[in-house]
């Protein structure tokens, strides 16, 4: 993501001695995401790990790479050593339901020599495991645990994975899409009469007042 | 137990963090006495915890050998309740993560929809939104300093930090009607403009502050007590910081001089000048001036973005309903605890498909175990404290 490291055109304020008219802000302009199969970085893990690199994509000046399911901890791994991506921002994943593979594991890391961001993904089915990166990075242990907690993936040779938001012996994943919003019976309810478990409100309650 | 603590300060980070390497892990030298390990239950309801954190704590003795926290009981699904609302309606959500510091959470929101959209903040907006984000830092700060110094028994610096949180929460109440959670940001500018008479005010708040400020380093900096309980507590080193995740005030404690508004600034921050305090110790004290030097450098920029209001417009060309394209798109902002990211992915439709939370707190208090080794559990108290976590964020 090549972000602000020069300021953005449609973001630069006029200068503070320029005594021009109320600034008239500017209509929304359409961003479109480009093919970045040939960015360096893109290049660089072409280079090094082989077959890896499936698709890339820039938005908004950020880089996307997809990248095999297996070859994670790879990409990961050369990231940091050799382009310097040395700060494991976030792991966390989309669950796309109806697509094969199911689920999206989205990685951020930050360099702080080039001052930008990469986001690395990969497509991983329901029941597969993807190569744990917290052995490269010891801040990806908790985003990992995070992941598989909400989502249900598992991530193969992590050091310590467990639940880590809801309770160990929780039935299901919260954040999977077949998950209710309302919520689940848990055997936990209080006062089960006036608040039964799993009665939270539904998106798709008739009564829920919607705004744009 | 090694309770000794020089109180030179000279080569104090060094010292400590010899001491925490030597710490036994296993069979003690002989004794006369038997030694037992035992595992301790720190929280869940435990005042030092600043909410509800468990820490599962291996002692022997007094001493730390290994902690373990158990996060998640104020976990209530904001990540889910995003995708079942309208973009607009996820702003109050934002509110509860950080509570202390809802401004900048409102903040990290917008800017990731208006990234996605493309919508431009006009400029009044902008230099409001700085103003909201400092004092909210100021505000998180200064209940930072009041907390962790009543951890330690300093108990008197909470009443002045109050006082003076105290009128920042009066300014956002005058401004947006709420105190804790402000809402007070909208896609693409602002819910209101400011009342007549708040820039006034808040320019004799701000200008009394400094004075404020040195009567907290006044007890603080140079207690003799206060400096016992933190230097050369929790010592990490900025390359630790990196791996482990660590940002805000504890990475530059450690010596690295990154901030998100000054990396990448936002805003109008890349026109304002202010410093970004670093120190080099990386121990719990360090980790207290570099938040008091914050505090005075937000001062500084009030003062500028004060001087810089003009009237105009507080709100950007934003669609009536806002659908933006199916693409995906991570924003962060420099929050008082460190970089607050949002990713969100759109499908096009008037909800966002997935909301995700990269919460600083979470992702610092993953270092706690790492800090807390070969301390006394005592000194976890200063550590949970010099973290900043607010559990609200932790859990989500």
């Amino acid at each position: 993501m090549a972000d602000e490291t020069t300021p953005p055109p449609e973001a630069a304020p006029p200068p503070p001695s320029a005594a021009a008219p109320a600034h008239k802000p500017a209509p929304p302009k359409k961003v479109e995401a480009t093919d970045a199969g040939a960015h360096p970085w893109v290049e660089s893990i072409r280079r090094a790990v082989p077959d890896a690199v499936v698709s890339a994509k820039e938005f908004a000046r950020q880089v996307t790479v997809v990248v095999d399911r297996e070859k994670v901890a790879q990409v990961a791994r050369h990231l940091k050593d050799a382009e310097d991506f040395r700060y494991c921002v976030d792991v966390t994943a989309v669950d796309w339901r109806a697509r094969q593979p199911r689920f999206d594991v989205v990685y951020h890391f930050y360099s702080f020599s080039k001052n930008d961001r990469i986001r690395v993904k990969c497509a991983v089915g329901d029941g597969e495991e993807v190569p744990s990166i917290a052995e490269v990075f010891l801040a990806a242990n908790w985003p990992e645990r995070e992941t598989f907690d909400m989502f249900g993936i598992r991530f193969a040779g992590h050091p310590d994975l467990r639940r880590i938001l809801t309770w160990d012996g929780f039935e299901g994943y919260p954040l999977r899409k077949d998950f209710p919003v309302e919520g689940i019976s848990t055997g936990a309810a209080v006062y089960p009469e006036e608040w039964p478990e799993g009665g939270g409100p539904s998106p798709d309650d008739p009564n829920r007042k919607a705004v744009s | 137990m090694s309770d000794e603590r020089p109180v030179a300060e000279t080569d104090l980070a060094a010292a400590a963090l010899a001491a925490a390497e030597s710490v036994p892990v296993s069979p003690h030298p002989p004794t006369l006495f038997e030694v037992q390990e035992m595992e301790l239950n720190f929280g869940p309801q435990h005042p030092s915890t600043h909410g509800v954190l468990r820490l599962v704590v291996r002692v022997d003795g007094e001493k730390i050998l290994e902690t373990k926290p158990d996060v998640g009981y104020l976990h209530r699904g904001t990540e889910k309740l995003f995708e079942t609302e309208t973009y607009p309606m996820g702003i109050p959500h934002t509110d509860r993560l950080d509570y202390v510091a809802a401004a900048t959470n409102n903040h990290a929101f917008c800017l990731t929809i208006e990234k996605l959209l493309g919508v431009e903040v006009p400029r009044r907006a902008q230099l409001i939104r700085v103003i909201l984000d400092e004092l909210q830092r100021l505000s998180s700060h200064l209940v930072w300093l009041g907390t962790s110094g009543i951890d330690l028994g300093a108990v008197t610096p909470f009443w002045y930090a109050f006082r003076e949180r105290e009128q920042i929460l009066d300014f956002f109440e005058e401004y947006c009607g709420a105190r804790l959670t402000l809402n007070c940001m909208r896609i693409g500018g602002l819910p209101f403009d400011l009342t007549a008479g708040w820039v006034e005010r808040l320019m004799e708040f701000v200008d009394d502050l400094p004075s404020r400020i040195d009567d907290y380093e006044q007890m603080l900096t140079d207690n003799r007590i206060w400096k016992k309980r933190t230097v050369g507590i929790g010592v990490i080193s900025g390359e630790e910081c990196i791996e482990w995740g660590v940002t805000g005030p504890v990475l530059r404690a450690s010596g690295v001089e990154w901030d998100l508004r000054r990396a990448q600034p936002y805003e109008c921050y890349d026109e304002l000048d202010f410093a970004i305090p670093t120190r080099v110790n990386g121990d719990t004290y360090d980790r207290y001036i570099v938040r008091v030097q914050e505090m005075r450098q937000s001062v500084r920029i009030l003062k500028q973005c004060i001087d810089r209001l003009e009237p105009g417009e507080i709100r950007g060309k934003v669609p009536r309903v806002i659908k933006p394209v199916a693409e995906e798109i991570y924003a962060s902002v420099e929050s008082p605890k460190g970089e607050l990211g949002f990713y969100c992915v759109s499908n096009g439709s008037n909800r966002p498909y997935r909301m995700h939370v990269r919460p600083p707190s979470f992702i610092n208090l993953q270092a706690l175990p790492r800090l807390a080794k070969g301390h006394l559990v005592s000194d976890l108290v200063a550590l949970i404290g010099t973290i900043d976590i607010v559990l609200g964020e932790v859990d989500r």
